[in-house]
């Protein structure tokens, strides 16, 4: 069939404040406008449909990541740092460190953590719930990943306040150069050479994730120059994406009771728990590809050289594939989600998070029976993340 | 053959050399196949029920089809005979994987020997070198000329590619190629036992981690891939449920109402793994290593099934 359909277009801007506070308006109008719409305000092809996503996602031969994966197009444009050695690379430089990456932060890879980390999630959790209210977003979503992922990867105590702003900038500058680019900006230098120094062999503790990677570049499996890079990779998407996942189970459960009590009867429940979350709010919402050739998309052509912004966050509530999409709901089997992507980029770290949300989520099921929310949950606005500034509860101990 | 994921058609058979036949492969109906890197091979499951694996020799940027090339081994276990003489186009065979045990990791330059279809698995890697721009070469050792796969492909890459059959040249002379140690050159060396232990044997002076080798033998193979439904216990949650052969583990399990996240359903992207108890899993995956899959510790139900009549998962 090579029918040609009329090319919708649609000039709402995604990462306008309305669309970054909520966006469920403008992917429900951009799931039904088509499998492809034009946005006139950037020049570029969304799909917000899950099909249409997942395949996009997966189609790296068609849809090139080198190019980069945010708005800025790298064959035109000079990007703000070296472009990332995994998630701005396409085969066949992407083989070589992605194969070094998914060894080290695999599931068997990481049993060696789980006890510190489970033990570390109690310990805090306990802490926490001394306080009659607190917030969980500085209190818990960003506490625990911060007390075990610098750990894991093995950097140093100090300055380990820049990973957040660091990630937060990284994440804003796959979008526009709008506010949210430009307010960050002056930090930028600095937060890059705190970054850069990290990265260093001499910087890391032996047998962290981070010294792992320089075994890896000593056994000649990547390159010694490769390395520093492919640690930045964890020290920029580690961080904020952990947090606002976790941030986005904590919101799920204060604000759906019965889901609370249904995982505390089946605790086998908990890594579906945070998947389903991670289908429900996406944490990271977007990103974009580069069209190699002409290339069709359900009936429509993207020209080669086109950039298409994939709706991750508007795929995962597809009513063409999931049922109440906007229920957050434990008996959903919530596999296929594409909130990690899928295909040859799948996030490589999402066992460290899944490990993370159930070191977490297990201590916390142990002393609590409900959540409350005490006050307006509030955004955080960011050009890719679904992320949050505040999420005050209190919580009712067993 | 299982109605699973993971059956493929015969799309095309060729015979490309003496004693050597190419088979194309593709999903009966179009589907993408999963990814693959050079130097990876598949497990093909016949329909005899033997089980094989061949190195993929194709282009991984055709999506559609996966090519090995299979020589005809007179003092083999018939996989393949069975392949030269009985399969046909439009036949169905079960395939595991992609696994990679021989990555091509980056490098300056490369030095890549093969000995007879040990040539499999180095094409893509050439095919690759020379796109990143790395100075390589290729030297190729066969019996004849004419049993020597891929010599047209080949032909394209000039001066390269270093062609020696034995008959003509007598056997590699392998110390003369690594006498000295190059700094930036990888050796990347697939053949028989004999081309292998020269090749270690001349490669004394170079520094570690310079070489790489895969054997190519006919040699020791798994136990046949069995069609019989098998039963699943869930240890945990208390149940037992038959799998046929048209159904994954993953999804009888799940419908028995185990709570197993899956993400990729191919076997690639680790979510699904589950520990197993007891019983030998019939691993499909393209995680495990040898080793690992050795350990039949955990399995990846999205793809593998049981070798056993029964398995034990920690469920
Ligand atoms: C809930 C938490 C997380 C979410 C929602 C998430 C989401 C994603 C998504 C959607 C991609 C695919 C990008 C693409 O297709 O272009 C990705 C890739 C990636 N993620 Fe994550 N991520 C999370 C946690 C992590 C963690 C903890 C790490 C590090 C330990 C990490 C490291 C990476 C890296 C390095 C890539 C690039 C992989 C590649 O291109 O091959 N992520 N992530
Ligand atoms: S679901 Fe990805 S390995 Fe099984």
């Amino acid at each position: 069939m090579t029918e040609t359909l009329a090319l919708p277009t649609d000039d709402t801007d995604p990462f306008g404040p309305e669309a970054l506070e909520d966006p469920a308006e403008l992917h429900a109008t951009l799931r039904e406008a088509g499998p492809v719409v034009y946005l006139t305000r950037y020049g570029v092809y969304a799909v917000a449909r899950y099909k249409h996503v997942r395949a996009a996602l997966v189609d790296w031969q068609d849809f090139q990541s080198a190019a980069g994966v945010g708005l800025s197009n790298f064959r035109y444009e000079r990007p703000w740092r070296a472009p990332s050695l995994l998630l701005e690379a396409d085969p066949p430089h992407h083989d070589a460190p992605r194969r070094v990456l998914s060894g080290i932060l695999g599931p068997r890879a990481l049993r060696r953590l789980r006890e510190q980390w489970f033990a570390v999630a109690d310990e805090l959790v306990g802490r926490v719930l001394a306080e009659p209210e607190f917030d969980a977003v500085p209190a818990l979503a960003e506490a625990f990943p911060l007390r075990v992922f610098p750990d894991a990867v093995g950097i140093g105590r100090e300055g380990r306040e820049n990973l957040l702003p660091y990630g937060d900038f990284a994440f804003n500058a796959f979008g526009p150069g709008n506010d949210l680019v430009n307010r960050a900006a002056p930090d930028v230098p600095r937060l890059s050479r705190w970054v850069d120094r990290q990265c260093a062999r001499e910087a890391l503790a032996a047998d962290g994730f981070g010294a792992r990677i320089w075994a890896a570049a000593d056994r000649g499996d990547i390159t010694p120059d490769q390395a520093p890079l492919v640690v930045r990779s964890l020290l920029t998407a580690g961080v904020d994406t952990t947090v606002h996942g976790l941030a986005a189970v904590l919101y799920a459960f204060a604000t759906n009771p019965g889901q609370w009590q249904r995982l505390r009867e089946r605790p086998a429940l908990t890594r579906a728990a945070f998947d389903e979350a991670v289908r429900w709010q996406s944490p990271v919402q977007t990103f974009f590809r580069t069209a190699t050739t002409d290339t069709r998309i359900g009936g429509t052509t993207i020209p080669g050289g086109g950039k298409i912004l994939m709706f991750l966050g508007a795929a995962n509530r597809d009513p063409r594939r999931w049922d109440r999409p906007d229920e957050f709901d434990l008996d959903r089997d919530p596999s296929g989600q594409v909130g990690f992507g899928m295909g040859l980029h799948q996030c490589v770290g999402q066992h460290v998070a899944r490990l993370e949300a159930e070191a977490l989520l297990t201590a916390l099921a142990h002393r609590v029976t409900r959540f409350e929310l005490t006050g307006p949950p509030r955004r955080h606005h960011n050009n890719t993340l679904r992320a949050w500034e505040s999420l005050p509860m209190r919580a009712r101990v067993a | 053959m299982s109605a699973n994921v993971a059956t493929l058609t015969v799309a095309a058979k060729d015979e490309i050399a003496e004693g050597v036949v190419a088979l194309t492969l593709a999903d009966p109906g179009g589907a993408r196949l999963p990814d693959w890197t050079p130097g990876a091979h598949i497990d093909v499951v016949l329909p005899n029920g033997m089980t094989r694996q061949f190195s993929l020799c194709g282009d991984r940027w055709d999506t559609r089809v996966y090519r090995i090339g299979v020589l005809r081994e007179p003092h083999g276990r018939g996989g393949s005979a069975y392949v030269h003489d009985v399969l046909r186009p439009g036949d169905l065979v079960g395939v595991g994987g992609p696994r990679n045990n021989f990555p091509l990791v980056p490098s300056a330059g490369y030095l890549f020997i093969a000995g007879g279809i040990g040539i499999t698995p180095l094409l893509p890697m050439i095919h690759q070198a020379d796109l990143l721009g790395a100075e390589w070469n290729l030297l190729y050792g066969g019996r004849r000329r004419a049993s020597m796969a891929f010599r047209e492909r080949l032909a394209g890459y000039g001066g390269r590619v270093h062609l020696r059959p034995e008959d003509e040249s007598g056997l590699l002379d392998v110390p003369a190629w690594l006498g000295t140690p190059r700094p930036g050159v990888r050796v990347y060396c697939c053949g028989p036992p004999p081309l292998l232990a020269a090749v270690q044997a001349a490669f004394r002076s170079w520094p570690a981690h310079a070489l790489r080798t895969e054997r190519f033998t006919a040699g020791a193979q798994d136990a046949p891939a069995r069609e019989e439904p098998f039963d699943v216990e869930l240890r945990r949650s208390g149940g037992t449920v038959t799998v046929g052969p048209d159904r994954s583990v993953l999804d009888a399990v799940r419908r028995a109402g185990a709570d197993v996240l899956s993400s990729c359903r191919q076997g690639t992207c680790g979510t699904c793994e589950t520990t197993v108890l007891d019983g030998d899993p019939d691993h499909r995956d393209s995680i495990l290593t040898d080793h690992e899959r050795a350990a039949n510790d955990c399995m990846f139900p999205c793809v593998s099934r049981s070798r056993t009549d029964r398995l034990v998962l920690d469920l």
